[in-house]
């Protein structure tokens, strides 16, 4: 590889070497390794490592595309309708898992997926098969298959689910790639001969004890709980020696597992005392692990220790690294919680389907082909069919129901300023965690959204994770202006998206009402009320059903307006604590006069 | 079945094996739940407890798994058909363990209308679902946090029941499903209804273990497993025969083991102390004392038993309040140490 002295051009580099390096282990061993966590936006360099990993699979082995929203009938298969309908006889066809079997998945898009898509796959990793029990089709397919899943995220709040990501050993960033290192092409030695030859080493290859423990020691150090993680390192360290002909892993394989499996998935920094997200006692421990005499196995010479293998990989840490955890972010970027775009979005775009029953789809309802054919199947004698096409009558039609805006959810607005953190933050915090409990009872979702200084944060999008929704709250600090109006702002546009989704929103609004940071982060309270009021109107007129809790010590006119120019409740709580709050907001909620006052 | 991961070479979790290993000596404690982090060995767990239950007497060519002594009112009308018509072949048949897959539809668990035969014959047939198939079995239930609410609310109704009804497509039939859930989950990505979670008899936590020797022996031996599965099972088959013999030995023992009244206050003094609802919490916990005597070779359920099953069949039963910092488990420690002073 060419290094100039840019150092632009050096990262560059060093990132494309990684990533044909990867691209080749996985042309090894898919299904062992699990897959690519490949963070790339579309261009030049992400053709051409799709190129590169076509080119080196094996012959015949299927390399597929799938959109990161595929529906469980592709998925997974089911019942071939087409063919069903034209032979008169069910006829079933194999998911998108099972045609994949031997080869790979490759998912664009892949942070938009939501945890039920990534949950199939990962069971399709876990066992190499992919189980059907659906449209009355039962059946068990190979599906060995390893995922390349392409994160084009620009911002965190986009991540591909967390479950998905603890299965794909190799984490490769081709975003700082551009054309002109990807023209220089790929080292010589990564040919698909050479990746044939290491396919037939491979069973043979050894990871010793010494260099499993140096890995395990390595993930411990970098913070990476998921012994999944290390399994795979071990894994990628064999395909590495593989590809270099060698039958035992060596220190350049141990490394370049290190690199390629476990950097980029540090949660702390190697030489960091505190343990960074949660204060685990167990933790001590493992930010040493080269010091507990009982290793199962001194390295021996050829094997770098942990801490040598450490070193190795300083350079390929996420550069941002010290920035996010300074700002607690890592834990995030690790452990985005799976389920969190939910199953709602996608498969229940019209409200939770609750079963079926006879409808017409001529009155717009949707049409379940399979039940209909159910239906119609006992008839068929009788209505005279003679082996051709089924003969469907309007009576068979079955649609299926949902239930619309059948889920609610809450979104807390929590007002992070100077001003109420001097107060109550706290007890607005205490007062939103009992909210929480009551929601999660109610199994109603629970979003968060903070401001302070200049600006609003969705600390938390719609969640039923209780443990995520107190994990973002005790993490909230306080401080600063009070720009309301960009609170309010957000929370409307987020209300508008769950409702668009089918699920009924609802705001409950914390603060004193004395917003003194305008629209655009200028300092003046006159404006700055009055960009919350606008906020607070353009609410009322979306018909969202909002409650403003006023936090103040001595209620003040400022956050009765605010409720008054939202059409909704407003609870002055000048000595509550958080239980009298949370009991008070049930009250407001339950009552179904008190819901929407006229204004 | 016969390439799965030995149940006795999974490192640690003993709580988790524990649990697993009661409900196989005694299903009637209800099934257990598995949470934990990912990477934990969960699935890998509850796979490998098919391989240690004994068999059972079934009968021949039934879609039902019907018991041969059971009450034939209780029966699909497939079973009553025939068993008029011939008697009972009893043979033995491996208790079944039945994976619930993700993205199952309503007409593959509960049965539906045999789409082939209707079309093929006319024939109006009843295509038995998961649930028949996992009657006097466990139903498996992965990412059970993940599964659809009417699935839920189905598995739910048939749980509590014991039967499964169904009426659709103009058939009407009705058969015995008694079925233990297991399930697993990752609390990150969504919680467990109140109403499920009762469901499940016992309930462990698991966490990665954090020390390395732990962690490398738990590396090394899925990759020994990965390499060689055939070779791995022989070599971890003499302790599975072990397990498997002391679990077949205890379910025979189940019944004689004494439940002197002492214990029958103990755990009602316990489940009083923690609030528990119901009188499922104080069933389950005798029930789990009870198979651990029978596993252990002591004659009655005693002190100590009841403390060592109590976090594993009551701490999922606490009423919750569930962003309380202390964790159920130690919660039910501490009252576990205040009723069984050291």
């Amino acid at each position: 590889m060419t290094v100039g002295t840019d150092p632009f051009a050096e990262v560059a580099a060093a990132c494309w070497s990684d990533a044909a390096l990867a691209a080749g282990l996985l042309a090894i061993d898919p299904a062992g390794l699990g897959g690519v966590w490949l963070r790339a936006h579309p261009g030049p360099a992400l053709d051409r490592w799709t190129a590169l990993l076509r080119e080196l699979m094996a012959d015949g082995a299927p390399v597929r595309r799938m959109p990161a929203h595929a529906a469980d009938d592709r998925l997974l298969g089911g019942l071939d309708l087409a063919a069903t309908l034209r032979t008169g006889r069910p006829v079933t066809e194999r998911g998108l898992l099972a045609e994949t079997d031997g080869g790979v998945l490759v998912v664009p898009m892949a942070e938009r997926m939501n945890g039920s898509v990534a949950a199939r796959l990962a069971v399709a990793i876990d066992t190499g098969t992919a189980a059907v029990e659906r449209d009355g089709v039962s059946a068990r397919h190979q599906a060995r298959i390893g995922v390349v899943a392409i994160d084009e995220g620009r911002d965190d709040d986009d991540a591909v689910p967390a479950a998905l990501l603890d299965r794909l050993a190799l984490a490769i960033d081709l975003r700082p790639v551009d054309w002109r290192t990807v023209d220089r092409g790929v080292p010589e030695t990564l040919t698909k001969p050479v990746v044939e030859a290491a396919r037939r080493l491979l069973h043979r290859v050894n990871v010793d004890e010494a260099a499993v423990a140096s890995l395990c020691g390595c993930a411990l150090a970098l913070g990476i709980e998921s012994l999944r993680i290390a399994l795979l390192a071990g894994r990628a360290a064999a395909a590495h020696a593989a590809l270099h002909g060698r039958e035992e892993a060596a220190e350049a394989d141990l490394q370049a597992a290190a690199r390629l499996v476990l950097a980029a998935r540090a949660t702390r920094m190697p030489a960091d005392e505190a343990p960074q997200d949660e204060p685990a006692p167990e933790d001590k421990d493992a930010s040493q692990p080269e010091d507990s005499s009982e290793d199962p196995a001194e390295p021996g010479t050829d094997t770098p220790s942990a801490d040598q293998l450490l070193e190795s990989i300083q350079a390929a840490l996420p550069p941002d690294l010290l920035e996010r955890l300074a700002t607690g972010r890592a834990a995030r970027q690790s452990a985005p919680a799976g389920g969190r775009r939910g199953e709602e979005g996608v498969s229940r775009r019209r409200g939770r389907p609750v079963g079926v029953g006879r409808g017409d789809p001529r009155r717009g309802d949707r049409l379940n082909v399979v039940e209909t054919l159910r239906a119609a199947a006992p008839w068929q004698r009788l209505r005279g069919r003679d082996g051709g096409a089924i003969l469907v009558r309007p009576d068979d039609f079955r649609t299926t129901r949902f239930r619309r805006n059948s889920e609610s959810v809450t979104v807390f607005v929590v007002d992070a300023s100077g001003s109420a953190a001097l107060y109550r933050l706290a007890e607005a915090k205490g007062a939103v965690e009992m909210l929480l409990a009551e929601c999660y009872v109610r199994r109603d979702q629970v979003a968060l959204v903070a401001f302070r200084r200049d600006g609003a944060e969705l600390l938390l999008p719609p969640t039923r994770s209780l443990v995520r929704a107190k994990r973002s709250l005790a993490g909230l600090p306080g401080g600063g202006g009070t720009p309301l109006y960009a609170g309010l702002e957000m929370a409307a546009a987020l209300a508008e998206g769950i409702r668009r989704q089918g699920r009924t929103p609802g705001l409950v609004v914390l603060t004193d009402g004395r917003a003194n940071v305008a629209r655009g982060g200028v300092g003046g309270r006159e404006a700055a009320v009055r960009d919350a009021l606008d906020a607070a109107r353009r609410i009322a007129r979306a018909g969202i059903a909002g409650i403003v809790i006023d936090t103040a010590p001595r209620p003040r006119p400022e956050a009765a307006d605010l409720a008054q120019a939202m059409r909704g409740i407003y609870l002055p709580m000048p000595h509550a604590d958080a239980a009298t709050l949370s009991r008070a907001v049930q009250v407001a909620r339950g009552d179904p006069v008190g819901r929407r006052p006229a204004a | 079945m016969s390439n799965l991961y030995p149940f006795s070479a999974i490192v640690g979790q003993d709580e988790m094996k524990l649990a697993l290993t009661i409900s196989a000596v005694d299903p009637s404690v209800g099934g257990v739940l598995i949470l934990g982090e990912r990477g934990t060995g969960k699935s890998t767990a509850i796979r490998a407890l098919a391989a240690l239950l004994p068999s059972m007497k079934a009968v021949s060519g039934c879609r039902y798994n019907c018991d041969p002594a059971a009450d034939r009112a209780l029966c699909a009308p497939e079973c009553r058909e025939r068993r008029a018509a011939r008697p009972d072949e009893v043979i033995d048949a491996p208790i079944p363990v039945v994976d619930l897959p993700l993205g199952a539809t309503e007409d593959r668990v509960v049965g539906a209308l045999d789409l082939e035969r209707a079309l093929n014959r006319g024939e109006k047939r009843f295509e038995p679902g998961l649930l028949a198939r996992a009657h006097r079995g466990f139903l498996y239930i992965d990412e059970v946090n993940l599964l659809e609410d009417h699935l839920v609310d189905l598995l739910l109704d048939v749980v509590a029941s014991g039967e499964n009804v169904v009426e659709r497509e103009g058939l009407s039939v009705r058969h015995a499903a008694r079925i233990v859930l297991v399930g697993s989950g990752n609390p990150e990505e969504g919680e467990l209804r109140p109403q499920l979670l009762d469901r499940f008899g016992l309930s462990v936590e698991v966490v990665t273990p954090r020390d390395l020797k732990g962690r490398v022996e738990v590396v090394r031996r899925r990759d020994t497993f990965e390499r060689d599965r055939a070779g791995f099972i022989e070599a971890w088959s003499d302790s599975e025969l072990t397990l498997r013999e002391t679990i077949v030995r205890a379910r025979r023992k189940l019944l004689e083991v004494g439940l002197p009244d002492a214990a029958v206050e103990r755990a009602a003094e316990l489940c009083l102390a923690l609030g528990t609802d119901g009188l499922r919490g104080e069933l389950t916990l005798i029930r789990a004392a009870r198979a651990l005597a029978a596993l252990d070779g002591k004659a009655d359920v005693d002190d100590d038993l009841i403390r060592r099953v109590a976090p594993l069949a009551l701490r999922h039963r606490l009423r919750r309040d569930p962003l309380d910092d202390v964790s159920s488990t130690v919660r039910v420690e501490r009252v576990l140490s205040d009723i069984f002073p050291s």
